[in-house]
């Protein structure tokens, strides 16, 4: 009831009546309370005297980083080239696994909803939350430091990413096309590939291409769990505190990110 | 040709788009289906090919079962029975001269369909029936590029090089201006002609049908209300079909429609 | 051309044109993406005994998925969950606060131009650095602890949202905007009229889908020292301790699966 009376009546407008408004400023309370909580975590565990020390030290370390050692370019052009080579694969990889994963987890390609589709959207999630530097320490631990290992890690890790994105859009195609696929007497290959995956192309191309982007980022900094890449070197001078090396790195990083985005860019400008 | 016996379609939901539909199609023979939005005339026409499975009651093409039959050999009589649909219903994203051929999938194996390597044989037709509804210069456009009269016409072609015994059409005209409706009706009627084809067309422009085929079949409520010849329709039809309106209007204007504006040559 | 005949046609292959007309640049790119691969994969070292070896490790993994361990480590792993959710919620309220006055000044449609310019800049560098990066020289400046998972994932969060939320507002209906501006309101009151009506929704959906994003992430934030579940999960992989791995990723995975399905809820209620 937002109009209401007073003594005198004189009718008063309110966007929201009583109970809405005391509603809402309990809710408001409830989230400061629990950020303030939070907060008071957060500061028992910080040691506040080097965050005050922290701008000397950023300053030192600043100071310390420039001008960034470029002569150490010669022994980044490997890890460089391992980077790439772990994104690049590790996303046609997790492609290839991605596309069969999405055809059993749309609903309208699935062999079977109540069996098949919960397992495939199981390893949707499963995949998708696990963050691939996780998948690195994983794998690291079971087959052992190097590419390989990094490559495996984005693969699997782009499979839930890709495979929700291309069974959204399998569930999104045009119905009536596939109808008259089916009614000229085709197979069930036949329909799915003359019926559905002209349909998903598009799709499938902007997910590829968006995906190996991402992954460009990620796969720099998988070294740091010994899984190969431009991330190794950034760690071994860190750990011996060669900051004009660190410097140098970083620099790469950010420049090989944006080629990435920008080729990224280019290709999907070109396909869509 | 074509025989429904106590043809049947109940949805999950409950509702009940056809019930004991019994009709017989002779060889060679154009029938229109009409009724109001609703009655079954899209379920009628996807019963016959399964697209829709029937609940109950039996479909015979030639004397085959259809309504028996197992999914290979619902395939190779799918094959007889040619389809056209209202929204075109082509691959957008492939050629025309795919979509062409996609009418010969049953026909081929799966990998020479993947691989896009059909026999000359259905290539040649393929080119023929480009030219028989004069789309040969665009073989190479991509469907999306066409307008909706040219999409409907590779749609017709895609129907006939399965080299069908009796064409299903729904509603071909409901997404085209008048002229193109006209065109498209006269088009399939023709084909249907030379081909000596057997044809169901749902169709919800009764003057239109009335224009083209031999027989026109009433359906109201997932029933059959009217069956007959095009000049047996009158307003007490219309209305026994349609319910109250003031038909007489309808029916002439077509007449006077004939009259004023003469079709242009293909 | 224009005129193809039937009988110039009958008789003749036909072939699906190609994707790229061009024949030379067709087959460059072929040959090109055909070297790339040879040399990728030929420069992959695989150890395959190393690998072989792994296998019955990568066994014991899976099979301890099935016999997670919650209580040997129950105290770190409370902890741990309890220090990312932590990070997870103040980086996301503290990241939604400062990125919706940058989304407004980075929407070229209401910021004038040296604001738009910062703004931008602003959300280009929060983009291109990755999370991690930012820990690392995070944990750096400021010492081990939550504190610099908490500043790295808030900096995360506002070149996320700010880059959504400009390109929402830029894309929103000029003529409500327009309604409001005409009855003589200040600029603030036309963001809140005007502006703010067309967006929430959509800022809503973005803030719950970047809660998700920040759990994941604070999960990897403890392998740089900067706080969190995965300082555990470090110790739990090199120990070679499966079952408690299995269980630490099992809650991760679960609090994801609880996270979108809230936020589903959230989001239909919102549109």
């Amino acid at each position: 009831m937002p109009v209401t009376q007073t003594a005198k009546g004189v009718k008063i407008w309110q966007l929201r009546d009583r109970n809405q408004t005391l509603i809402r400023w309990a809710g408001y309370l409830a989230v400061v309370a629990v950020f303030m909580w939070c907060w008071k975590r957060i500061s028992d565990a910080t040691t506040w005297f080097f965050v005050w020390d922290a701008p000397r030290i950023a300053a030192d370390i600043g100071g310390r980083a420039v001008p960034p050692r470029w002569s150490y370019m010669d022994k980044l052009w490997g890890p460089l080239w391992d980077t790439l080579n772990m994104a690049t694969l590790g996303t046609l990889l997790a492609l290839v696994m991605a596309v069969p994963v999405a055809f059993l987890a749309a609903r309208n390609t699935t062999p079977s909803a109540i069996f098949i589709r919960p397992v495939a959207l199981f390893i949707i999630v499963a995949t998708r939350s696990i963050n691939s530097l996780i998948w690195a320490l994983l794998l690291v631990a079971i087959i052992g430091p190097g590419v390989f290992a990094g490559l495996l890690a984005i693969a699997f890790r782009s499979i839930g990413f890709c495979a929700k994105l291309l069974y959204e859009a399998i569930e999104e195609i045009d119905q009536t096309q596939v109808e008259a696929i089916t009614a000229t007497g085709a197979s069930r290959w036949q329909v799915m590939a003359y019926g559905i995956v002209p349909q998903i192309m598009p799709a499938f191309a902007g997910i590829s291409v968006f995906r190996w982007d991402i992954n460009i980022r990620e796969s720099t900094v998988l070294g740091l769990v010994g899984a190969g890449g431009i991330g190794l070197q950034l760690q071994s001078s860190l750990n011996t505190l060669a900051w004009p090396q660190v410097t140098l790195i970083l620099i790469v990083i950010l420049f090989a990110v944006v080629v990435g985005e920008w080729i990224s860019a280019k290709v999907r400008g070109a396909i869509i | 040709m074509l025989e429904l016996q106590k043809l049947t379609k109940t949805y999950r939901t409950g509702d009940k788009a056809l019930q004991n539909v019994d009709l017989v199609i002779p060889k060679g023979q154009v029938l229109a289906l009409i009724g109001p939005s609703g009655a079954g005339k899209s379920t009628l026409i996807r019963c016959i090919n399964r697209l829709v499975e029937p609940s109950s009651g039996k479909v015979l093409l030639d004397g085959t079962e259809l309504t028996a039959l197992s999914s290979g050999g619902l395939r190779k009589m799918r094959r007889k029975m040619g389809m056209i649909f209202q929204e075109y219903a082509l691959v957008e994203r492939l050629t025309v001269m795919e979509n062409v051929l996609s009418g010969r999938l049953g026909y081929v194996g799966f990998w020479r369909s993947f691989l896009r390597k059909y026999p000359q044989s259905d290539i040649d037709e393929a080119f023929r029936l480009l030219d028989r509804v004069g789309l040969l210069a665009m073989a190479d456009k991509r469907a999306d590029e066409l307008s909706g009269g040219q999409r409907q016409r590779v749609g017709i072609a895609r129907a006939l090089i399965q080299d069908p015994r009796l064409l299903l059409v729904d509603e071909p005209t409901a997404s085209l201006d008048p002229k193109t409706s006209r065109q498209i009706m006269r088009l399939i009627c023709e084909l249907c002609a030379e081909r000596d084809l057997a044809a169901v067309i749902n169709i919800h422009d009764v003057a239109l049908a009335q224009m083209f085929v031999e027989r026109i079949v009433g359906l109201k409520a997932g029933e059959l209300a009217f069956d007959g010849k095009p000049s047996d329709m009158s307003d007490a039809v219309l209305t026994s079909i349609y319910g109250e309106e003031d038909w007489h209007a309808t029916i002439r204007q077509v007449d006077e429609d004939e009259a004023e504006t003469p079709e242009p040559a293909q | 051309m224009s005129t193809v005949t039937l009988d110039d046609r009958l008789g003749t292959g036909w072939r699906k044109p190609h994707f790229i007309t061009n024949p030379t640049l067709r087959w460059g790119l072929m040959l090109g993406a055909a070297v790339y691969l040879v040399l990728a994969i030929g420069s992959i070292e695989v150890n395959w005994s190393r690998v072989a070896e792994g296998m019955s490790r990568g066994w014991a993994f899976v099979t301890s998925f099935f016999n997670p361990d919650f209580v040997s480590r129950g105290g770190d792993i409370w902890d741990g969950i309890l220090e990312s959710v932590i990070i997870t919620i103040t980086s996301t309220v503290v990241g939604i606060l400062i990125s919706i006055p940058i989304g407004l000044g980075a929407a070229r449609n209401i910021a004038p131009l040296p604001v738009y310019l910062v703004c931008r800049g602003i959300v280009a560098l929060s983009r291109a650095l990755n999370e991690i990066i930012v820990a690392i020289l995070l944990v750096a400046i400021f010492g081990f602890g939550p504190l610099a998972g908490f500043l790295t994932l808030s900096f995360a969060t506002i070149g996320f949202l700010s880059k959504l939320l400009a390109e929402d507002i830029e894309e929103m209906d000029r003529v409500q905007a327009e309604a409001i501006r005409a009855t003589g309101s200040t600029w603030l009151q036309w963001v809140n009229y005007g502006v703010q009506p067309q967006v929430m929704p959509r800022l809503i959906g973005l803030s719950m889908y970047r809660l998700d994003i920040n759990f994941r992430e604070s999960a990897v934030l403890g392998l740089v020292g900067a706080g969190g579940i995965g300082a555990t999960l470090n110790t739990a992989f090199d120990r070679y301790e499966f079952d408690t791995a299995a269980a630490i990723l099992l809650i991760i995975i679960v609090t994801v699966m609880v996270l979108e399905y809230l936020s589903g809820i959230i989001r239909a209620k919102v549109q």
